[in-house]
């Protein structure tokens, strides 16, 4: 789950990190108090989005006087930000995070991730933040400073050492730094995120060291020990909540076809197939090895109710998901919303001809698909408007 | 012979007690595989479902000489009991459980390492030796043994590879789910390394998916050492960057995680890359015949 900066920022200072004070602005009319309660007179306002890039998007403005704040308010609350991370469907700006300027002496990168090579944490620093880390990574990977922090204690003397001299930072500034990023290690590991992002990472004309803006994404599975941080559904749409109610993994796409799958890999799999069809999937959905016939027939309901949807693909290897419960839960949803949409089963392995027969005495117009050849065959015909 | 486990394999089941532990001892046990007890610290010296139920690991090993263990422990207390079980001798732990936390995995792999045990998982559908042995929760009966060895990441590709290899009669000689996680204990590298070894394997199926680095470590030591006949597929070209796709591993963020560059390396490693699911299994028969 990815955080908004200002949910970020709050999780850092609750472990006794410095981050810029700042106040949440959803209204033009709260620049002037939010100023006052600051102690400002001028500031920075921030886009509260998920994406990257935002600074170049015109999501970040400075400015002096409330008037002027408000006015940046007005304009950018409820537009849609695009840019080269989100697609052109873009994001839309909710809420504003207000923060004093700062006097920007060097702009650094820092970053605490899972190097999936080496199954540990790496710690990453550049000496010029704001870059596109992943450019620099594959072209001039020799900007870039990466370590493995030990887990369970503060980077090693010598690792901060190292970061230093690479960086360049000595004096006063050197005690700040080393204290900034062990805290950044601490909250990466008390928190169980899997992404620790400061970019950039600032040293001020004062030689203080500002942590100006932070992506922060917490590992899911860890909620059980972590509660909840921040608002675990705001970058999800209402599809997806509800399939996450149900214990289903569902992902919205922007295509037509909707997609019924047990297995993130054979649901990968079928978009792919989709695709090499000629067609778009509306949606990835797992409905996973043990959803019961209830949470089938709630997968399928959410794919039926989705305008997008022009044709449906159902397809299953039965393992521990059984294929009668799966013909159960279509036929359960297809009866109560009369779709009018194509709907095109494969079905395999456990109980199959159960599930077959079950497909075959509902009396509803499905498509029954001979393997996964014929099923996309069907698919396509099914999308032109030829199968039915 | 094959890969890892066979018929003389002792297993012993970690959250046998569990509603999916029970369905899935009964189910291995009924393929054949010698399933020799469970462990919870609760009901030790109890039987259920037949199956005695020991107290710790260390006392299953103990009593029954058991060499390999199956976990079906919720996700808070996973990583411990990996750790325990490598800490009891075990050889080989096959870790189903899913969504074990990250950093959890991180510390449980290392500590498995130093003791000098295998990790497969989590995540994880297991592995079976057709006609000898299935450990995890893989449906038995699509199996057929044979000449091919699979590894994958997926659990329902994984069923699709085997399935299709049945069909054509070419059989496994063993399925290996390596899991869907970031962090893992077995690599495809690890298995291919089996595979390639394995006089009875004459070809392997690779199936990966989008996001880590595994596939182009696996296309690099086929490149250099196998000389079997390799079919590789990759799930997840259509899937939006960024994006988490079930898996907890399978998500692109860099351009090296995408499908088009895994299969790239593939392709130019001498991997026969199979563009669809659906014909995995006639790319290695044909493979086979040349």
């Amino acid at each position: 789950m990815k955080l908004l900066e200002s949910e970020a920022k709050a999780v850092l200072r609750s472990h006794g990190l410095k981050v810029p004070v700042g106040a949440l602005i959803s209204a033009p009319q709260e620049v002037e108090s939010a100023l006052s309660g600051l102690g400002l007179s001028g500031g920075v306002l921030k886009a509260m989005v998920f994406t990257g890039g935002r600074g170049k998007a015109g999501g970040v403005k400075l400015f002096d006087g409330a008037a002027a704040g408000a006015a940046i308010v007005k304009e950018l609350i409820g537009t849609t930000l695009v840019t080269h991370q989100t697609g052109p469907a873009g994001e839309v700006v909710n809420q504003l995070l207000l923060e004093p300027k700062t006097a920007i002496a060097r702009e650094l990168y820092c970053a605490f991730l899972l190097d999936r090579e080496a199954n540990t944490p790496v710690v990453i620093f550049c000496a010029e933040g704001g870059m596109e880390i992943e450019d620099l990574a594959e072209n001039q990977p020799e900007k870039l400073l990466r370590m493995h922090p030990p887990v369970g204690h503060d980077l090693w003397d010598f690792q901060i050492n190292r970061a230093l001299a690479f960086l360049g930072i000595s004096g006063e500034t050197a005690k700040e730094f080393a204290a900034v990023v062990n805290g950044l290690w601490k909250v990466y590991q008390a928190e169980d995120a899997s992404m620790l992002e400061i970019n950039p990472l600032v040293i001020d004309k004062e030689d203080h060291v500002v942590i100006l803006d932070c992506k922060f994404i917490v590992d899911d599975n860890a909620e059980f020990r972590r509660g909840h941080l921040g608002n675990t559904e705001a970058d999800k749409t209402e599809a997806e909540i509800e399939a996450g109610k149900w214990g289903l993994s569902y992902v919205s796409l922007d295509g037509t076809v909707g997609c019924m799958v047990n297995g993130a890999g054979l649901a990968m799999a079928t978009l792919d197939l989709a695709v090499q069809a000629g067609l778009q999937p509306a949606n990835f959905l797992d409905v996973g090895g043990s959803a019961n016939e209830a949470a089938v027939t709630k997968a399928f309901e959410i794919i039926l109710t989705d305008p997008k949807v022009e044709v449906i693909f159902v397809n299953i290897f039965g393992g521990i998901m059984k294929c009668d419960i799966i013909a159960q839960g279509v036929i359960n949803a297809t009866r109560k919303l009369s779709p009018k949409v194509p709907i095109v089963v494969r079905l395999q392995g456990t109980n199959v001809e159960l599930g077959q027969k079950l497909l075959n005495e509902s009396g509803l117009a499905l498509i029954s698909a001979d393997g996964l050849v014929d099923a996309a065959e069907k698919l396509s015909q099914a999308a032109k408007g030829g199968a039915r | 012979m094959s890969i890892l486990v066979n018929k003389d394999t002792k297993v012993v089941v970690q959250g046998l007690t569990g509603k999916a532990g029970t369905f899935h001892a009964l189910q291995c046990a009924a393929y054949g595989t010698q399933i020799v007890g469970g462990v919870n610290a609760k009901k030790a010296g109890t039987t259920h479902e037949g199956f005695p139920i020991f107290g710790s690991v260390h006392d299953s090993v103990k009593a029954t000489g058991a060499d390999v263990s199956l976990v079906f422990v919720p996700p808070p207390a996973a990583a411990d009991a990996i750790v325990e079980a490598a800490d009891a001798g075990i050889r080989l732990i096959v870790a189903i459980t899913e969504g074990i936390p990250v950093m959890d995995m991180v510390w449980a792999r290392r500590e498995v390492e130093r003791r000098g045990a295998m990790l497969l998982g989590p995540n994880c559908p297991g592995l079976v030796t057709p006609g000898e042995c299935k450990i995890g929760i893989a449906p038995g009966f699509i199996h057929k043994r044979g000449r091919v060895g699979i590894v994958s990441r997926s659990g329902t590709l994984t069923y699709e590879a085997v399935y299709q290899t049945t069909q054509l009669g070419l059989g496994q000689t063993t399925a290996v789910g390596i899991g869907g996680d970031p962090v893992h204990g077995l690599s495809m590298v690890d298995v291919l390394r089996m595979f390639n070894e394995d006089p009875e394997t004459e070809g392997i199926i690779c199936i990966g998916e989008i996001g880590g680095p595994e596939e182009q470590a696996a296309a690099e030591f086929v490149k250099l050492n196998v000389k079997k006949p390799v079919v590789g597929f990759i799930a997840g070209a259509a899937a939006p960057k960024g994006k988490r796709m079930g898996h907890a591993g399978a998500i692109v963020e860099g351009r090296t995680g995408t499908a088009e560059y895994k299969k790239n390396a593939m392709r130019e490693s001498g991997i026969i890359v199979s563009e669809t699911i659906a014909s995995i299994g006639e790319l290695m028969a044909k493979a086979l015949k040349a």
